[in-house]
């Protein structure tokens, strides 16, 4: 580039940008101009409109809370609804003298230290101005007369009507549905963008259960409503009103009459039972004991009450049927057979000899079964299965190996998430090599084999996990995602299969048979459940030893003695030549699958095939196994 | 307003006083600037002292703040321009990658990531780059022939495009606006035909639709239909705007009183101290302060014009547009917003919000300024 060429421009640049700046000059005048005129047209030509919206009459936004979504059983009966109740609730911008304002409220309403303590708990946290900060729920009918005579000494103290959850069927569903509680700081340090409009006139969140998993859809849309109040405060006339549109209802696969007669026959035992439809795997009853009553959480727990519940050894708030993590025993020796046969370790043909025990070759170690004596000299897989033989499945599996097991076990959902509607689900331990080189640091043992042929060892299943794996057998390897909500909104869930265990046809027969024969036959384990029944059903047994037990000084040893029992276990399903419903019982110290677990289940089926529930107990004696107060 | 008339008047001005003009030029400082500034800044004290529901330590900080803004500004003006142009690409450069290390490891909250933390130090990029942008832009354009060709013309829009982005992604609409707006009235004041610029006008409107369809996010979306209607979304984005607008239109000629905003003192106005602070100022001191607020910062950007005006190349002459014009965009974007003319965009009150970062950019960009300003004279004088 020339010097010359560079200096003639000079001048054409100089007055390009003088042009420039004049008409940069002139756009910015003339934008000032424009927020000369906003500010002129909103301070003097409205002022007027603007200083009556901010004096006296002070317009206010309201939200109007949505209704949230009822939860229902498979027949329409309520679960989970909403009931009014009146609450005194103070805004603190209003109210000069907050000790003063409290001294004159005592005479009138009672309010007990520990809803002072939510009270001032509450009164910390961030919020709108003129917001009203709840101090007592449920004021009684004396109550609110007594405050509306007062109300010309009480400036800045309301009593407002609210919709809150209510749960009728109290205890019977406190880990499925869950429960709803106040929104926490926990809560709103998840909360989205939007989440704060949306519940800003919304005082509860889904905590657990179906509340949690479902909250999007239960909580509704929020409306809102100007309203005119005079200087007090109070609200003279709505001005306009969107209305709140409420949440989509739930209507589950469970039934309350199941789920009744299921708590029921646990008799106060702890443990859990879980029914599964086999078709769709719906989930028809599904019980943890000993259970608490979620109305408790719904307007703010009270100190003395959830420690209660947290403290104590029987884990009321701990949901055994999705997070228990149990030895399936004997339970799994339908899949292992299975597998045996479909991988042609062996046949049906095939027998062992039982003299009470087991021996690896070139070991000593002895691996007994439950029975001393042994059960003969020529035990076949059908025997095995029906008199549920220990020394049979040793052979079996050191046969078969981890890997076999493994595998074929992955297929009935061992090991893995069920992928249920319920948040927080536990996944156990379907144990492989690499896993335990993992989890443990040590190579697979030959004697490693015969546990988890037997379901001890480092097996851990969900009793829910053995429900599916039940179904699946039942259904002859289609194996149902369990649902617990059938529709959402009136909008139906599909059924989703997730996995089809291909396996020939004469091995299902012969494994649905022995089942059968676990209950039918003449010496199977399950024989004392069959009594009086005009269906036939398939299913098995199981116990298995108990890991750990919570240490307690103030629990007498006879207590403890008792937790050190065997839990027993029963795995099953009916009617046999056409499953309907599979059911998983465990009864936690319980010691006999057989005489304690599996009675339970021919509760269930009678009820579910044949209508014969049990009847609701008066209310006003809490369930034996059952903790907490009704509101 | 009249930036016109006060355009005409003060090369006369500056020739009367020959002896203040010497001592500027050694101290490389512009006192009408200066003095322009102070009195903003007091002015803006006086209105957080009330925003900030009177509080004395927020004051202090903001002071503290201020202190710290104006050393900065006195050393950046002893810097010669021609340092500042050789420092430009690497400047551009460094905050670029900066800005790139922020999307990684940068910290921030509400689901915004803004800053880099070094030990117990602080950092944002993006405001470092509201100055490296346009300095690089003016630096390229300065050595070669204006107006632009359409290759330079790409190149000044990457160069633009590329920070702009990286703080959008932040996200931070407000400062990629302010990006973007300073490098592009770079191009606009090197002379781009006016038929780009036409082009320019025609693409955006275009490129509404696909904007608002595949781009914005749902909350900017609602920003805008806020704007439109404020009262379809009372809870949310629409409070702010209701509530700053009653408290603007409640505030009438005279205002209610310093310190007497029911508005404001009440805590209906979110945001009162730092981006809606001028309706705070507004209900306290009405009509007539913000008359007057607005006067000082049209008698600022008429001053830095003039120094834009008057300095002789074009490094410097396109600098000190772009810096001007920007100072004027953070002035419209912010009092528009608050009024409901435009949707919100985190774009405080320039020296008058609260806060210690813009505070500090803006008046190192006033420095930049003085020292066009007082260079331009020494070159003069040489020749």
């Amino acid at each position: 580039m020339s010097e010359s060429h560079r200096f003639k421009d000079h001048h054409r640049e100089e007055r390009i940008f003088f042009v420039r700046m004049v008409v940069a000059g002139v756009i910015m005048a003339l934008a000032m101009a424009l927020l000369i005129g906003r500010y002129y047209s909103l301070q003097v030509i409205s002022h007027q409109d603007y200083a009556t919206r901010s004096d006296r009459n002070r317009v206010h936004v309201q939200p109007v809370p949505p209704t949230r979504g009822l939860i229902s059983d498979r027949n329409g009966e309520l679960l989970a609804g909403n009931r009014p109740i009146y609450i005194l609730s103070v805004i603190p911008e209003r109210i000069s003298n907050l000790d003063e304002t409290l001294k004159r409220l005592k005479p009138l309403v009672r309010i007990t230290p520990s809803d002072l303590e939510k009270f001032y708990d509450q009164l910390q946290q961030p919020r709108k101005p003129f917001a009203a900060v709840p101090l007592r729920y449920q004021l009684n009918e004396t109550e609110i007369a007594r405050l509306a005579v007062n109300e010309f000494q009480l400036e800045g103290v309301e009593v407002e009507a609210q919709l809150v959850r209510y749960y009728p069927q109290h205890e019977l569903f406190a880990h499925s549905i869950g429960y709803v509680g106040r929104i926490s700081q926990s809560d709103l340090a998840r909360f989205a963008e939007d989440d704060l409009r949306r519940y800003s006139g919304t005082h509860s969140i889904g905590k657990n259960g179906l509340e949690a998993q479902y909250e999007r859809e239960l909580l509704g849309e929020v409306g809102n409503q100007n309203v005119e109040t005079n200087a007090r405060g109070r609200v003279l006339r709505v001005l306009g009103r969107v209305d709140p549109k409420p949440g989509k209802d739930l209507e589950l696969h469970m039934d309350l009459n199941l789920q009744r007669t299921a708590a029921q026959a646990m008799e106060g035992r702890r443990g859990a039972v879980v029914a599964l439809d086999v078709e769709t795997g719906g989930v028809l009853a599904a019980v943890s004991l000993p259970s608490f009553n979620p109305n408790l959480f719904v307007t703010g727990i009270s100190f003395a009450d959830f420690r209660a519940l947290n403290q104590s050894l029987d884990l009321p708030l701990y949901n055994r049927f999705l997070q228990g993590q149990y030895p399936p025993g004997s339970t799994l020796k339908s899949i292992i057979g299975l597998a045996g046969l479909h991988h042609d370790v062996v046949d049906t043909e095939h027998w062992v000899r039982d003299p009470g025990f087991y021996r690896l070759p070139n070991s000593s170690r002895l691996y007994r079964d439950w029975r001393r004596t042994g059960h003969g000299p020529r035990v076949d897989m059908m025997q095995a299965m029906v008199e549920s033989c220990d020394v049979y499945y040793y052979d079996l599996g050191h046969r078969m190996g981890v890997d076999l097991m493994h595998s074929f076990g992955i297929r009935f959902g061992l090991g893995n998430l069920t992928k249920i509607d319920l948040p927080s689900e536990r996944r156990g331990i379907w144990p492989s090599r690499e896993w335990k080189r993992g989890a443990r640091g040590a190579a697979w043992f030959p004697g490693d084999n015969l546990n988890m042929a037997i379901g001890q060892g480092y097996t851990l299943t969900t009793p829910l996990q053995l429900a599916v794996s039940t179904a699946t057998l039942a259904n002859r390897g289609k194996r149902m995602r369990p649902q617990v909500v059938r529709s959402v909104g009136g909008v139906e869930r599909p059924p989703i299969v997730d996995e089809y265990v291909e396996i020939d046809d004469k091995h299902w027969d012969f494994m649905l048979k022995a089942m059968e024969n676990v209950v039918h036959g003449q010496r199977g384990t399950a024989r004392s459940m069959r009594v009086g029944a005009e269906y036939r059903m398939g299913g098995k047994t199981g116990t298995s030893q108990v890991v750990a037990i919570p240490q307690g000084e103030e629990y007498d040893s006879e207590a403890l003695q008792e937790r050190h029992r065997d839990h027993a276990l029963f795995v099953g399903y009916a009617p046999a030549d056409n499953p309907k419903i599979a059911v998983v019982v465990i009864v936690e110290n319980g010691e006999s699958g057989g005489g304690v677990a599996a009675p339970i289940a021919r509760k269930l089926f009678d009820a579910y095939l044949n209508q014969q529930y049990a009847q609701p107990l008066p209310h006003e004696e809490p369930m034996a196994g059952f903790l907490g107060g009704r509101p | 307003m009249s930036n016109q008339d006060f355009l005409r008047r003060l090369p006369s001005a500056s020739q009367g006083l020959r002896r203040r003009d010497r001592i500027q030029q050694r101290l490389h400082l512009d006192f009408v600037l200066i003095l322009l500034l102070t009195i903003v800044t007091i002015y803006g004290l006086i209105v957080l002292y009330s925003a900030n529901g009177q509080s004395v330590t927020g004051i202090q900080r903001q002071g503290i703040y201020f202190i710290v803004a104006y050393v900065a500004m006195f050393a950046v003006a002893q810097v010669p321009v021609h340092v500042l142009r050789r420092i430009a690409p690497w400047a551009y450069a460094g905050g670029a990658v900066l800005l790139v290390l922020v999307l990684w490891i940068g910290v921030g909250a509400k689901g915004a990531q803004r800053w880099l933390s070094f030990g117990g130090f602080r950092f944002q990029p993006s405001e470092f780059m509201k100055l490296a942008v346009p300095i690089a832009i003016a630096a390229y354009f300065g050595q070669r022939l204006l107006p632009p060709r359409l290759k330079h013309v790409c190149v000044a829009l990457v160069l633009t495009a590329v920070p702009a982005v990286l703080i959008a992604r932040q996200p931070d609409l407000g400062t990629a606006l302010l990006v973007t707006s300073a490098g592009l009235m770079v191009l606009f004041f090197s002379g781009l035909p006016w038929r780009y610029v036409g082009v320019a006008f025609g693409t955006l409107l275009v490129s509404i639709w696909p904007m608002w369809q595949f781009v914005l996010h749902d909350y900017q979306k609602r920003r805008i239909l806020t704007l439109l209607d404020p009262e379809s979304d009372r809870l949310g984005a629409g409070w702010n705007i209701i509530q700053s607008k009653t408290a603007i239109g409640s505030g009438g000629t005279s205002g209610k009183g310093w310190l007497e905003g029911t508005q404001s003192q009440l805590d209906f106005l979110p945001e009162g101290h730092t981006d809606f602070i001028i309706a705070v100022l507004a209900e306290e001191f009405g009509l007539l302060g913000v008359l007057f607020l607005l006067t000082l910062y049209g008698l600022i950007i008429a001053r830095c014009m003039a120094i834009a005006l008057k300095s002789q190349d074009s490094f410097s002459r396109l600098l000190a547009a772009s810096l001007t014009v920007t100072f004027f965009v953070y002035v419209f974007v912010n009092v528009g917003m608050v009024s409901g003319l435009l949707p919100v965009v985190g774009v405080p009150l320039p020296l008058v919000s609260q806060g210690g970062t813009a505070v500090v950019t803006l008046m190192t960009g006033f420095g930049i300024l003085m020292a066009i300003a007082t260079e331009r004279r020494r070159v003069t004088r040489h020749i």
